[in-house]
């Protein structure tokens, strides 16, 4: 029997013996060839690959990632053609793809995580499913052998970071600011106990995202963290590079420097 | 008393961990509220002296004659509720409900600008700091009720995302809800959203539907034969058909937006959607079929929305109420005849559910009184509705 998405996510974590970098790339941004290209670019210094399929009304997110994911629906963009980048990454680190639940459900949920799971993904990352909401789609996420990653919040009580514990696998993405994504992140006392309480309850790795934009504070969250996931500041980058060679090269840099940051 | 989550299969809480905690609350403090007596008095008073409630019942007999309807024509009247809408039972309720619950701030959603102004209102009400988002689409057609918002002391913040309609300003809304939790309290307009707030919202509204069925028997000695409402999100809807949902022999009927007619954009989710996730709740949605959320079309900025709330979903599959549409030009006309005939100038949304009576199967008009939520006033629609209609202000 193949090894479940669970498994080698977790595998990841256990082999690399310090925090993981998760980059973020957002399948169709600015074209599906160039998202291709920047993920194979990102998979040669990352842990794992966060591939983004875009969704219309992507209620988590700030406008960078907004507005990423309404270029790329706006060039035709689909899921199927996101799962096409997955499994063109086969033989770099695990794809974990982030979307919002109306995307999965579209075709049912059986059926879109079976896809996934024939692309290679291990894992699905699905910001608007609450761990009381998810029970159907991790059954459905279980048989295809895909991880549902859950998220917890600042907002998340004790009793709630233990409940999303219970039924983690893979890890769980921890957000570090109340709020969308693309703010700015600060190391202080509260994130460093929010990090700390999430760790006690949950028993899968804890990999931190939101508001983190530099290889310097990707080194701060590698302290307290097992990993830690870059996406509107990856974005901002590709946006700003006047080409497209320029964009390659933007995210190969950053790339290296996040991973070596990271290293012991 | 518990809170309704879902209707059927519909509803739930589709959103972002962070307000998870937020929304536990909101029930809780609903659950804790909704019949303790300071809360229910504080409420009333409002609802008496500052709303003008009761709304009447009036038999709109020139229209009845015109349409004809045997047995009579009624309109409830929330359009002469403070503000010109039904909104203000909801935006009302909600901002006493966040005061207790210790929030220093509110926010809103607003398509047509009158759920808008009815928490600018209500906000300066009770002395808390607003701020109510529009698409800019919507900022234009519907500009006097910016200026209302903005007198009241709102911050009327722009949404140029998406269409720049009401289902782009509810998702930026709720973005701020995610990032400001802690100190805000975000009053949904329509039944919408994640739970608790279609129930909320219905609870706040059902007393149109209390009060009419009241009046309705007061005044003819029987309940309707058929009641109707507009539908977008679907408050004033609801909210009236809750008086009567256990009257099996009163019709219930729902009208969405048309648009521009059978082969062209229109907002008839539970016509032409499928079920989906929009906005927290799993309710009909209009989708293609990646799940990419449809934009929504109609000569209304009130019914100009992709989803419906979740409760009139599952009406729809129970078989409940019946849901039809009406396009844009029949609204329009509606509106005319209405202003022309009643010296009522009804809301473009409103005016969708009195082009249904007039145009709808005759078996409507023929099984006893109608009655219609006449939901707003249409003094916000008249740039627009005279441009569409060629009447202006010229010498």
């Amino acid at each position: 029997m193949p090894e479940s998405g669970a498994e080698r996510l977790e595998q990841v974590f256990r082999d690399a013996g310090r925090p993981l970098f998760v980059p973020y790339v957002m399948g169709g941004y600015p074209d599906i060839d160039a998202s291709r290209r920047h993920a194979q670019i990102l998979a040669q210094h990352a842990d794992i690959i966060e591939l983004g399929i875009p969704f219309s009304d992507p209620l988590a997110d700030g406008p960078t990632i907004q507005a990423a994911g309404q270029a790329a629906l706006d060039a035709g963009t689909r899921p199927s053609d996101v799962l096409d980048i997955a499994d063109d990454l086969r033989d770099g680190p695990p794809v974990v793809v982030m979307t919002y639940f109306n995307t999965v459900i579209a075709q049912g949920a059986s059926e879109f995580l079976g896809a996934a799971a024939d692309k290679g993904v291990a894992g699905i990352i699905i910001p608007d499913l609450p761990v009381d909401e998810a029970t159907e789609v991790r059954e459905a996420a279980r048989a295809a052998g895909v991880a549902l990653i859950a998220l917890a919040a600042p907002t998340t009580d004790d009793a709630r970071m233990a409940e999303i514990g219970e039924s983690a696998e893979g890890f769980v993405y921890l957000v570090a600011v109340t709020g969308v994504t693309g703010g700015e992140m600060t190391m202080d006392d509260r994130l460093r106990a929010l990090v700390d309480r999430a760790r006690r309850h949950i028993p899968v790795p804890v990999v931190v995202g939101f508001g983190v934009r530099t290889p310097d504070q990707a080194e701060q969250i590698g302290g307290i963290a097992d990993g830690v996931v870059i996406a509107s500041e990856i974005i901002r980058r590709i946006g700003d590079a006047p080409d497209a060679d320029a964009a390659d090269a933007a995210v190969d840099d950053f790339g290296a420097g996040v991973a070596g940051a990271l290293r012991p | 008393m518990s809170v309704n989550m879902r209707f059927g299969p519909y509803g739930g809480r589709y959103v972002p961990e962070t307000v998870i905690g937020a929304l536990d609350e909101l029930t809780e403090a609903y659950e804790r509220y909704r019949d303790d007596p300071d809360y229910l008095s504080e409420l009333g008073v409002l609802l008496g002296h500052y709303v003008g409630r009761p709304t009447p019942l009036y038999r709109a007999r020139r229209l009845e004659e015109a349409w004809g309807i045997d047995d009579g024509l009624w309109f409830k009247r929330e359009d002469l509720c403070h503000t010109g809408a039904h909104k203000i039972n909801n935006a009302l309720g909600q901002v006493l409900l966040a005061k207790r619950m210790g929030k220093q701030r509110i926010i809103a959603e607003t398509g047509a600008g009158q759920h808008g102004v009815a928490t600018a209102t209500a906000s300066a009400l009770v002395g808390l700091g607003c701020r109510v988002y529009m698409g800019r689409t919507d900022m234009q057609r519907q500009r006097l009720n910016v200026i209302r918002m903005r007198m009241l002391g709102a911050e009327v913040h722009p949404v140029d995302s998406g269409s720049g309609t009401l289902k782009d300003a509810t998702s930026e809304a709720i973005r701020d809800w995610v990032t400001n939790v802690d100190t805000t309290h975000y009053i949904i307009g329509s039944a919408v959203g994640p739970a608790p707030y279609p129930e909320i919202v219905a609870d706040l509204q059902s007393v149109i539907g209390i009060e009419s069925r009241a009046q309705m028997l007061e005044e003819t000695g029987r309940l309707p034969g058929s009641v109707v409402a507009c539908v977008g999100g679907g408050s004033n809807a609801i909210g009236i058909f809750r008086g009567f949902l256990d009257d099996a022999d009163v019709a219930l009927v729902g009208v969405e937006a048309g648009g521009e007619g059978p082969s062209g954009r229109h907002g008839a989710s539970l016509a032409q959607g499928r079920p989906g996730v929009l906005h927290g709740s799993y309710s009909y949605l209009l989708q293609d079929p990646d799940g990419q959320v449809a934009e929504a079309h109609s000569v209304s900025a009130g019914l100009d929305y992709p989803g419906v709330g979740p409760e009139h979903s599952h009406l729809r599959d129970i078989g409940r109420v019946s849901y039809v549409n009406a396009t844009d030009e029949a609204a329009l006309s509606a509106f005319l005849e209405c202003s022309r005939m009643e010296g009522l100038i009804p809301a473009l949304e409103t005016a969708h559910a009195l082009a249904h009576v007039r145009d709808g199967a005759a078996s409507l008009r023929a099984a006893g009184p109608v009655l219609v939520c006449l939901s707003g006033r249409g003094d916000k629609d008249v740039d627009q509705a005279g441009a569409a209609l060629g009447i202006d202000a010229s010498a």
